[in-house]
């Protein structure tokens, strides 16, 4: 095991090579940020206007309640996004994973860095964002001080689990060269069922029970609910119990692929 | 009379340091290969819309052997050049090696561990140096880089230091360091690289092609260095290299494969020895003569001199009629170039994996 100490200074290490890194990319790092503000803004601009023609509200969301949902789901999709995915397929085709795995340390730390740089990096372009949208849109929820400390472990619980769930999924690129399909397949069940395309109350009865048993809204609808003051306290619990059962089994599943994975690495011309 | 008899032993002790191991004998080796065995399976698919549906209801696969059942050992210290045409298996043998690829089947063992496992303590003692792989950051200054290194290998900052200034002092990596690594040309990137890949101070290095594409200055630069390296820490190198100079002036001892399996082992001198039957004779004349095909085959001749191919056994026979025969001026017997052998080798093929040395064939691609 790397000690704790040696972790430290590799994550530093890590941070600062990111940081110089992405540096270097400052107007595609924009361009990125712009998509990632559009999206929510489209989602809040469709919905806002069925709750305007239908008197007023849907299911109990306000135009400036969808408002809140829609400023808060951004901001936890970033948080909890990864790219994880498309980075393994070029590593597995290209041998690029190679010199990572020469090293005495495993390669998830550099991704977890590299996805903390990232995020920490962005942070700097996301808030403001949210602040000009939020002065747009003018949102309503019922934040209070308990919801927001809760919602602290919730996020972090919801980072992990996305990171753990993506990271596994990516591992599919040790067995077929296309993961393409693969991610998109992933993508759509995980905009509909974390909640980010639509609140999950919203959805079909039938759907809403899918979503339950399914790992996906534990990464983004549920610390967004939670925030807004959507969850009773009971289901507050449930729900950060729910998040760490799922990372857990996420955790161990991504040991046991990794393992298998690695053997079937080719290190195709590195 | 018999004092001068007396002392000398009664056998040749085996003398010299430890080169070429004994099989079955002496201390563990650095290395220990057995009947290592690589098989690839790779789909199979011909082209065209129609075959590429009919992929997805059945897939066709076809199995590749890399390697094909090699067993060797190295001692530690050794530097052995690992010989072989492209595709014969090297690459593969050492990514099995340094642990990044599970092999077929087989053993192996590195310094005590088995490369597969890919523990902790095995990845801080090996590394790996590969032509053209990057194993520094694009668009950060090559110090940057290396202090990443520092945190990964958990090196001590005091050996950090006298690791860099010791790198800096045989590799002259001073003006470098401070650029990005996109900004350096080919031969100054591959000596970051390996700097990048010695750091830690590694026991074991294999390395793949390190002088590729660099100039013959570079090469020679490198070459001076890894020597340097392996004398200072008592490293043991496995080395393949397209350049039979790398190999000419670091190791005494190759290993040569060929289609997977092992075609040779042993010293280089005995390579030469086993795989080439003809010596190379150059004669200088003071004047012109024709006719010098009855000696053997001209290879090259111009005014008054001349290079003869002759069979090994024919060479003492055709030098002494050369001699008697010719208004010699210099006369000089050689064995010829270790490219050639090499080639001669892989022409051969597997048909000279035993001890016979090959037939004198005819035809030598020149």
């Amino acid at each position: 095991m790397t000690g704790l100490a040696d972790l430290a200074l590799l994550y530093r290490a890590q941070f600062k090579i990111t940081i110089a890194g992405q540096l270097q990319y400052r107007g595609s790092l924009l361009l990125w940020m712009l998509g990632l503000v559009l999206q929510p803004v489209i989602y809040l601009a469709v919905w806002g206007a069925v709750a305007r023609s239908n008197g007023g509200s849907v299911d109990g969301y306000t135009d400036r309640q969808f408002a809140a949902y829609f400023l808060a789901t951004m901001l936890v999709n970033h948080a909890t996004f990864t790219w994880i995915a498309w980075e393994f397929e070029y590593r597995v085709r290209h041998g690029a994973l190679s010199p990572l795995l020469l090293r005495p340390a495993h390669p998830i730390h550099k991704d977890i860095a590299d996805n903390l740089t990232f995020k920490l990096l962005t942070l700097a372009v996301a808030l403001p964002a949210t602040a000009l949208l939020a002065l747009a849109f003018r949102p309503v929820a019922a934040i209070t001080p308990a919801t927001a400390v809760a919602f602290v472990p919730a996020l972090l619980l919801a980072i992990a689990l996305r990171f753990a769930i993506e990271w596994t999924l990516a591992l599919a690129a040790f067995w077929t060269t296309r993961v393409e399909p693969l991610n998109r397949l992933y993508y759509v069940f995980a905009l509909f069922l974390s909640g980010q395309a639509v609140p999950l109350a919203l959805l079909p009865a039938p759907v809403r029970l899918v979503a339950d048993a399914l790992p996906f809204r534990w990464t983004i609808a549920f610390p967004v609910e939670l925030l807004l003051g959507r969850l009773s306290p009971s289901r507050m619990i449930v729900g950060l119990v729910a998040q760490a059962a799922w990372l857990a089994v996420a955790v161990v599943l991504l040991r046991l692929v990794w393992a298998r994975g690695i053997r079937r690495y080719g290190a195709v011309g590195a | 009379m018999a004092s001068a008899i007396a002392p000398s032993p009664p056998a040749p002790a085996p003398c010299g340091p430890l080169t070429a191991p004994v099989p079955g004998g002496s201390p563990e080796p650095a290395l220990r290969v057995r009947d290592l065995t690589k098989i690839y399976v790779v789909p199979e698919r011909e082209g065209g819309l129609v075959a590429s549906l009919r992929s997805l209801v059945r897939r066709r696969q076809r199995a590749v052997t890399a390697v094909d059942g090699i067993s060797f050992d190295v001692a530690a210290g050794e530097i052995v050049g690992f010989l072989g045409p492209n595709g014969a298996g090297k690459t593969t043998t050492l990514k099995m090696l340094s642990g990044l690829l599970y092999p077929t089947s087989g053993e192996m063992a590195v310094l005590g561990h088995v490369p597969s496992q890919r523990e902790k303590p095995f990845l801080r003692q090996i590394t790996l140096v590969m032509g053209q792989r990057n194993q520094l950051q694009w668009d950060i200054p090559v110090i940057d880089s290396f202090e990443l290194n520092r945190a990964i290998y958990g090196i001590p900052l005091a050996d950090y230091r006298s690791s860099l200034s010791e790198l800096d002092d045989l590799l002259d990596l001073d003006d470098l360091l401070r650029k990005p690594v996109r900004n350096l040309s080919l031969g100054e990137r591959m000596k970051c690289e390996i700097a990048a890949a010695l750091l830690h101070r590694p026991r074991m290095l294999f390395l793949d092609e390190p002088t590729l594409g660099l100039d013959v200055t570079a090469q020679r630069r490198i070459r001076g260095f890894i020597r340097d390296y392996a004398d200072r820490h008592d490293a043991t190198v496995l080395l393949t290299s397209h350049y039979m100079a790398d190999v000419e002036a670091l190791a005494k001892r190759v290993i040569v494969i060929h289609h997977g399996r092992l075609l040779f082992d042993g010293a280089l001198a005995e390579l030469v020895e086993r795989f080439s039957p003809h010596k190379t004779i150059a004669v200088d004349l003071d004047r012109s003569v024709a006719g010098l095909d009855r000696y053997g085959e001209v290879v090259a001749s111009e005014d008054y001199r001349a290079v003869l191919r002759v069979p090994k056994a024919d060479a003492a026979r055709t030098t002494a009629r050369l001699l008697a025969d010719l208004p010699v001026v210099d006369l000089t017997i050689s064995d010829p170039p270790i490219d050639e052998v090499i080639d001669r080798v892989f022409s051969g093929g597997r048909a000279t994996a035993g001890d016979e040395p090959p037939p004198a064939a005819e035809a030598v691609p020149a």
